[in-house]
């Protein structure tokens, strides 16, 4: 009899590899094969472009035109500015054609309101523009109702000079000079100290301009807080102001002064008579209306096409979150981590098939929806303001990475929680509601742009086309499409949320027992 | 049936997840609104805003831990494949629909009363605007009670329709949330107005305005109406469903 050892069984089989890529495939391979869940994707494109497809037809945003039939589209497509971007461009202009290069030099003796109502952001002042076209390049330095001197030019561009309102006691010099496509707007106290407001570079300016005086008012708006979050009311406002001191140098061939509406004769939006006098070298000029960037109202904005990403984000969360619960309701987890003891490896294999097989559909899905909700809209002559082509694409991008990054987040949530139920419920409550109770609900507009900075729900954000205009006057309110954040920085939030959440994940995977 | 309700109850008395959900539920509903109620700027000469309404802010979030409570009594049951045992015991499968639904509506009723009760004497400590004895305030009371209860049933019918917990609970909420998103985007007002018509949560939740009633797109007991039968809808589909499948 020998007494040897005992060997201990060895497979015979070569060891597996243990790399990251094989456990990502292991996951691949486990989301690809659940049926339901390629299905609860499916669904979550699906109903993106439905619920977008379903929001065109309840809005129309045309302006004018037969009802019923279909708008003239010129009627309906806003002036676009030299960059690209909607504008309004109405106000009252007292021109002539300036030659080359020269200046004008003019003090301002009052600015008033009709009726002592005074907008914050009325405008009287100097204005060269390339022509009286709207949506034409120009410059301008003007006093405004309560924001002091600015110097303003190509509609989103604006510059803070001295502060103060002008009266009969202190009135206001101001000079604009233009040299080549060069410029630049000066004010004054007294006509002989001067002080540059700022300058403006307009390329390809013409060699004659129009240029001269001019005054505009916006439209009144008012918060009404009793129905919800905003609703703003208002209407048609209109300045005058008085000129005198009018100085010219240089070439102006025409000699004599000619003023109008800029909007033409039948914008139809006139308050009251709409003139300029002249009576002793005093100009009175009375306008109506603005010279500034569109703003977003009443659906007119491109992320409207979208909507249907919140539907899609809740069949997101529902897919992303079972991911890893199914495994605990059915054992799987156990030998997932025998094949895989380090878990947060598989946590993080997890995160990436799941984020990534949802930023996919999800951009596949905010594509389709975008581009056919927007064909949709061009055809009925909806009023949808343009945005240049990369704001277009951090607005689909942005909407498939919102919806993988709240996949993700969906994914630690039940992680750490492990049932079903209350994880999907956390997610979307999360990340929905906060949205509803700023937008749709009876909070006050400070509450709900609070719950829209430090809540998951910031990362709509990313979808805001249109930036806020400090110097345009507007209920800049999450009713109205405007986010407390800026995008990027909206989206971070829910980053920061996310990693929070894995990191919780991740520690409570390694304490506790599978 | 007597027995059903003791099977029940006695379910949902010795699940573990029961009595923190429904703590969870009282006490969010109360923290939102406490929230929504010092939020608000409400001088006490008069209030911009509907006070009542404010004051059961809460109940837009409390909804959504009754409805997995509510969805948890059916789909935790084909999660652990206890309803095998359920239905082997009560072969009437509406009987037992019937029993459970009971049952949670006694429950939510309970902490239903906890919830508003409390959310109200917070609003009435922050906005003296508030007067708790009126008709309207009481109506707004009774009526959030009701809509909390009507959610956990309607909770409880497509959870028996869809069985998986999960999908479960993002319908419910789809079905809550989406509605008042939708009507917020849509800009034609005949559109708004019928979304706010049809929407579980916007009509039902109409029962708690107090001023302004003549601009509602709804009125108060018509909203709760509609809520009343999205919830039969519901439970009616998941009765057929469950009557008809195999378990």
């Amino acid at each position: 009899m020998t007494s040897g050892t005992i060997t201990p069984y060895r497979s015979q089989l070569p060891a597996g590899r243990d790399g990251f890529a094989q456990l990502l495939r292991a996951e691949w391979t486990k989301f690809r094969s659940v049926r339901s869940w390629i299905v609860g994707l499916a669904v979550a494109g699906l109903v993106t472009v439905l619920l977008g497809l379903l929001s065109v037809a309840g809005s129309h945003t045309s302006c004018g035109g037969s009802p019923g039939g279909p708008a003239p589209a010129s009627a309906c497509t806003p002036p676009l500015g030299p960059g690209g971007e909607a504008v309004s461009d109405g106000f009252f202009f007292v021109h002539q054609p300036l030659d080359g290069d020269g200046s004008i030099t003019v003090r301002v003796t009052s600015l008033t309101g009709r009726e002592s109502e005074l907008e914050p952001w009325a405008k009287a002042g100097l204005i060269i523009k390339e022509s009286t076209t709207q949506g034409s390049a120009y410059a301008a330095v003007m006093i405004t109702g309560d924001h002091g001197v600015r110097m303003q030019y190509d509609y989103t561009h604006d510059t803070a000079g001295g502060t103060g309102a002008v009266s009969e006691g202190s009135p206001r010099w101001l000079r604009l000079t233009r040299s080549g496509g060069t410029l630049t707007g000066y004010e004054s106290a007294d006509g002989t100290h001067w002080t540059e407001v700022g300058t403006a570079r307009l390329t390809g300016l013409a060699s004659t301009v129009q240029a001269g005086l001019f005054v505009a008012s916006p439209d009144h708006e008012e918060y009404d807080q009793s129905l919800g979050a905003s609703k703003t009311t208002g209407g048609p406002t209109q300045a005058t102001a008085e000129f005198d001191h009018v100085a010219l140098k240089g070439d102006w061939p025409s000699g004599t002064w000619s003023g109008e509406d800029s909007r033409g004769g039948d914008s139809g939006r006139q308050t009251s008579v709409e003139a300029f006098q002249e009576t002793g070298g005093t100009f009175t000029v009375s306008g109506s209306g603005n010279i500034a960037p569109a703003l977003a109202a009443g659906g007119n904005t491109v992320e409207m096409s979208l909507v249907g990403a919140f539907a899609g984000l809740i069949a997101v969360i529902v897919v992303a979150t079972m991911f890893v619960t199914a495994e605990y309701r059915r054992g799987l987890i156990r030998t997932t981590f025998a094949a895989s003891p380090r878990r947060g490896r598989v946590l993080a294999a997890k995160a990436i098939v799941i984020g990534g097989v949802t930023f996919v559909a999800g951009l596949a899905a905010s594509a389709l929806a975008f581009s056919l909700v927007g064909r949709i809209r061009r055809d009925h002559g909806d009023v949808v303001l343009p945005v240049s082509s990369l704001t277009e694409l951090r607005v689909v991008v942005g909407t498939a990475a919102l919806l993988a990054v709240a996949a993700v987040i969906a994914l630690a949530v039940g992680t750490v929680l492990r049932r079903s139920a209350g994880a999907v419920a956390a997610v979307i409550v999360l990340v929905v509601l906060p949205y509803i109770l700023a937008v749709a609900s009876v909070l006050p507009v400070g509450p709900g742009q609070w719950l829209l900075r430090i809540t998951p729900a910031a990362a709509f954000a990313v979808q805001q086309s249109l930036p806020e205009y400090q110097q345009v006057g507007n209920a800049y309110t999450p009713a109205n499409g405007y986010f407390p954040l800026a995008p990027w920085t909206g989206f971070a939030v829910l980053c920061v949320w996310t990693t929070f959440a894995l990191a919780l994940a991740v520690f409570l995977l390694n304490r506790r027992d599978a | 049936m007597r027995q059903a309700l003791h099977a029940e109850s006695t379910k949902l008395r010795t699940v573990r997840g029961t009595g923190w959900l429904l703590l969870a539920a009282v006490a969010l509903t109360i923290a939102l609104s406490v929230a929504a109620a010092a939020a608000a700027s409400c001088p006490s000469g008069g209030c911009s805003q509907d006070p009542t309404k404010i004051s059961l802010t809460g109940v837009q979030l409390g909804q959504a831990v009754i409805a997995i409570l509510a969805v948890l009594v059916v789909s935790g049951e084909y999660s652990t494949g206890m309803i095998h045992t359920t239905l082997a015991a009560i072969p009437r499968r509406p009987t037992v629909l019937a029993a459970k639904a009971l049952t949670v509506s006694g429950v939510v009723l309970g902490a239903g009363i906890v919830a508003v009760l409390g959310s109200l004497l917070a609003g009435r400590l922050l906005l003296p605007a508030l007067s708790l004895g009126d008709g309207p305030t009481l109506r707004a009371a009774v009526g959030s009670v009701l809509y909390l209860i009507l959610i956990a049933l309607l909770s409880l019918g497509v959870a028996t329709a869809v069985r998986d917990p999960a999908t479960a609970i993002g319908v419910v909420l789809a079905l809550l949330y989406l509605f008042p998103i939708l009507a917020e985007m849509v800009t034609d007002p005949s559109w708004k107005r019928h979304l706010a018509q049809i929407g579980p949560m916007d009509a039902g939740l109409a029962i708690q305005k107090t001023t302004n009633l003549p601009g509602m797109p709804i009125s108060p007991w018509a909203g709760l109406g509609v809520l009343t039968a999205w919830a039969t809808a519901a439970l009616l589909a998941g009765a057929l469903l469950l009557h008809q499948r195999d378990a």
